[in-house]
This record gives C-alpha cells, sequence and structure tokens, in this order.
C-alpha cells in the first residue's frame, strides 16, 4: 500500500472508515509461520476459535489454511491443536 | 442590545458560557477558576440552560470527558487552573491532536511547589506546545468577549483546535468591573450552529477516534497540527472581522498602546499590560517616547504582527510572568527575540520575570523598567539580559 501523505489523510488521527484494519498487513511482523499436516487435520476447529487475528481460514466447516497477510505467528493454533497437526516453521 | 453590568472576571467567563450554552460542560473546581464551574452549576441548576453538566472526579477525567464528548460532536468547554491543567496534561495534547474544538477558560495561576493559589502563567506557558490556541486577557471585557470569540475560532473549518483563554487569577478573576454584556441572541447569532464532519456517535457512517500512530503516520498528523496553526493566522482575523460585524468591537492579534511614535516599550500579557497603560501615559506625560505592545494570542504566535510592532524601536522590555528555568529568560522573551533575530533593523531586548506566586507588580516597578530602558538605549546595550522584578534579593 502507497502511503499518503499529510494533505492526504483525515485530521486528528480519524479513520473514516469501518472495517479498515483488514488492509494492513500484519503478516510481515512473523518470525514463525503456522504449518499444518492436512492428513492428521480432524477439523475440529479449535485452531478458529482461539486465532486472534482471525487468521483460520475455513470453507464448508473445514479447516483450509492460513491467512498469512494477517497471522502474526503467535503460535496459539500450534499450542491448542489437540492432535498436534500444527507445527511453527521459522519464516 | 447590550447592558453594562458589574462581574468578576470569573463571572465574566460564566456570563459568556451561559449564552454559548455549549452542549456538554465537565469540570472540576479548583482555586481560582472555581466561580466559574459554581456560576455555571448554578445557572444549569436553574434551568438557564441545557448544558449536560459533568461534575468529575478530577480535571484528568474533565478533559477526558470533553474529549469523548467533543468527538461526539458536541460543543464542549471546561476550566481549569494551574494544578487542574497540571493533572488534565495527558489529556490536553491528546484534544489537541484529536482536533477537538474544546474552549477552556484558564484562570492563571501558580503552579506548586511551594503550594500557592495566586496569579502566574507558569500553567498555561508550560502547556505551550500542546498543541492548543491560547488567547491572554487583560480585563474582564476581554475574559467574555475573547470565550465567545474562542468558540468559532475553535470551530473554524481551517483550525479546529482547542483554544485556552487564559486569565490573570484573582488579579482579574476575582476583581469586579462594568462588562459590556451582549444579549443572548446576539451571542447566539455569532457563534452559530456547529456540525463536526466525523461524529463519533453517526452510526451510519463509523470512525475511529484515537488509534494507534506508529513510525509511519504520525509524523503526518503531527505536520499537520503545524499547518493548523499556520492557517489559523489567517482564519482568526475572519473571526474578528465578524465579531466586528456583530458588536462593533476591533479585536487583533496584538493591541499596540502609544507605540507608533515610540523609542522604547514594554511588552506584556493580560492585567499586567492594563497597568503599564497607567505607567506609558505618565511617561509620555513627561515628553517620553514610551509605549506598549500587549501580545493578545501567544498561540498563534502573530510573529509578522510583532517583528512589524517592535523593529523600529530602539529597546524592548519583554515581561515574563513564568520562569521557564532555561537560563535564556522567560517564554515571551524567548519567542520574541528569536522573532527578531533576522530583522536588519530590530530592538535591543531585555527580559524582566515578575510576578511569580502573585508577587504584586505596581508602577513604580514598571517605571523602572522604562529608567533601565532609557539607560540601555544611552549606552546602546543590554548589560544584563535576564532579569528578576519584585524579588527581594
Amino acid at each position: 500500500m502507497k502511503e499518503k501523505g499529510w494533505e492526504e489523510i483525515p485530521i486528528g488521527g480519524v479513520i473514516d472508515k469501518a472495517g479498515s484494519a483488514a488492509e494492513y498487513k500484519t503478516g510481515d511482523w512473523r518470525t514463525f509461520k503456522p504449518v499444518r499436516d492436512e492428513e492428521k487435520c480432524t477439523h475440529c476447529l479449535l485452531c478458529w476459535i482461539y486465532c486472534p487475528d482471525s487468521s483460520i481460514l475455513v470453507k464448508d466447516r473445514k479447516m483450509v489454511g492460513f491467512d498469512y497477510d494477517h497471522c502474526k505467528g503467535d503460535g496459539i493454533c500450534a499450542a491448542v491443536c489437540p492432535v498436534k497437526c500444527i507445527k511453527m516453521e521459522r519464516e | 442590545m447590550s447592558k453594562v453590568i458589574a462581574l468578576m472576571g470569573d463571572q465574566a467567563a460564566a456570563e459568556a458560557m451561559r449564552q454559548i450554552e455549549p452542549d456538554v460542560l465537565a469540570a472540576y473546581p479548583i482555586t481560582p477558576q472555581t466561580e466559574i464551574v459554581m456560576t455555571f452549576a448554578q445557572f444549569v441548576a436553574d434551568g438557564l440552560v441545557q448544558t449536560e453538566m459533568i461534575p468529575v472526579e478530577s480535571e484528568h477525567s474533565a478533559m477526558s470527558a470533553c474529549v469523548g464528548a467533543a468527538a461526539s460532536g458536541a460543543r464542549t468547554m471546561t476550566a481549569t487552573s494551574a494544578n487542574g491543567l497540571a493533572l488534565m496534561w495527558e489529556i490536553v495534547y491528546i484534544a489537541a491532536s484529536t482536533r477537538l474544538p474544546i474552549v477552556m477558560p484558564v484562570v492563571n495561576r501558580a503552579l506548586s511547589a511551594p503550594i500557592n493559589i495566586h496569579c502566574d502563567h507558569s500553567d498555561s506557558m508550560g502547556a505551550r506546545d500542546s498543541g492548543w490556541l491560547q488567547i491572554y486577557c487583560e480585563n474582564n471585557q476581554e475574559v467574555y468577549e475573547n470565550i465567545i470569540m474562542a468558540v468559532k475560532i475553535a470551530e473554524h473549518k481551517d483550525i479546529l483546535l482547542p483554544v485556552m483563554v487564559c486569565q490573570d487569577g484573582f488579579i482579574t478573576s476575582h476583581a469586579v468591573e462594568g462588562v459590556k454584556v451582549y444579549n443572548d441572541k446576539q451571542v447566539k447569532d455569532f457563534i452559530g450552529e456547529y456540525k463536526i464532519r466525523h461524529s463519533l456517535l453517526d452510526v451510519d457512517n463509523p470512525v475511529t477516534y484515537g488509534p494507534l500512530d506508529l513510525q509511519d503516520y504520525y509524523f503526518e498528523h503531527k505536520r499537520q497540527q503545524s499547518e493548523a496553526i499556520k492557517n489559523s493566522l489567517k482564519a482568526i482575523p475572519e473571526v474578528f472581522a465578524e465579531f466586528k460585524k456583530h458588536f462593533g468591537v476591533e479585536y487583533d492579534f496584538i493591541e499596540t498602546y502609544r507605540l507608533d511614535d515610540a523609542d522604547v516599550a514594554m511588552v506584556a500579557l493580560s492585567s499586567t499590560a492594563g497597568t503599564t497603560k497607567v505607567v506609558v501615559n505618565e511617561l509620555r506625560a513627561q515628553g517620553k517616547k514610551a509605549g506598549l505592545l500587549k501580545p493578545r494570542f501567544f498561540r498563534p504566535f502573530p510573529k509578522e504582527k510583532i517583528v512589524q510592532a517592535l523593529s523600529g524601536l530602539k529597546a524592548v522590555a519583554i515581561l515574563d510572568r513564568s520562569e521557564s528555568f532555561s537560563n535564556q529568560g522567560g517564554p515571551l522573551f524567548t519567542e520574541i527575540r528569536s522573532a527578531l533575530f533576522d530583522e536588519s533593523k530590530k530592538p535591543l531586548t531585555v527580559n524582566y520575570i515578575y510576578g511569580l506566586g502573585g508577587r504584586d507588580i505596581n508602577t513604580e516597578q514598571i517605571k523602572s523598567v522604562f529608567v533601565d530602558l532609557e539607560k540601555i538605549v544611552k549606552e546602546k546595550r543590554v548589560i544584563e539580559s535576564i532579569n528578576y522584578l519584585g524579588v527581594r534579593g
């Protein structure tokens, strides 16, 4: 995202549209990234419940991957996974 | 259309606030501001205003409540003094940075310690870098009129900054003077309606106030604040012109008194300017070319006006009712001297720190400063730049 100049942004630090946090890519904060063993995954979705950044991608009630644009690599998913199918790998 | 009534400076402030009738007033009483809050609370109790008055538990809460109210789009006011302003400190900066047009009468009082309830400008001068505009009032009439004007200045679309309207604790806040009060409708017509651009309560157009702002955008927001201060130098004269149109009274960033043909002059804020006028008249009667410059605004700092008024003089004494402990003089002195620095033609400047903790400043002391100025002119040099007027040695 191209950063804007001082004349282009709302004054007072106001963010004038809702939901814009999604545009802020926090994925580059990550040191370790979660990697899933699809064979082992039981799709219990505990990772989806616990992830504080809504970075567990779910389709048709199945865990289908990670939103690496926003995943900060906190490792919570790996810690709560009951079948240990998520590993944290160094970027 | 108007009437003259006897009011203390604090009551003059409260009367202006009654006529403005802000949507929200959040305040905590502190000497010598107490009578503002007390008088206004009576107006609320008597049903004379519809203002939502929030009697908070501290000044930190007062300014916090003001920030919330102002972000929702309410016309918002508070008032404070000294230690109260100090306790607000964190939120004082947030109010300005968030660009909320809050108006706050400040009744100038010394900061502790040792504890002191009397006038000096150490409280508001400490807030000079907070991003607020600051108006200093000589007398109760100016208190009344400046507060009314401050609303319009704060809310001006090219400014959107909070404003402190400062007056001297006890000296004017508790002195009764005749104040020409306009009728309520005139004041309401002048200030008009206020509509915020982004209201926190507008659920159809949701916005975020006070987000995290790191290395990538904080600097841009500060740059906007600098621009707002610069813009205010152009926008405030529009408010002066409108005030003149409505009330027939002329205001400017500075007031000059017998300065046009003067050789020497004094610069002083607030009530001391009034005392100086008496001395200037006495000196003029003796044929001495003395004058006075009274800055009404310290923020924005009206550099061009001040330079224009002073550059032709031979020597100028700048009086500061606060000590900045910089060893370079008080805040008024350092800024005026800096403003004059690039001028090829400029007066010799000398600083007097005076009146701390409410120490009396009388005509004899002011006369002694003019005697010093004569000596400076004669010798064409300043021997001691920073002086302390009225302290025992």
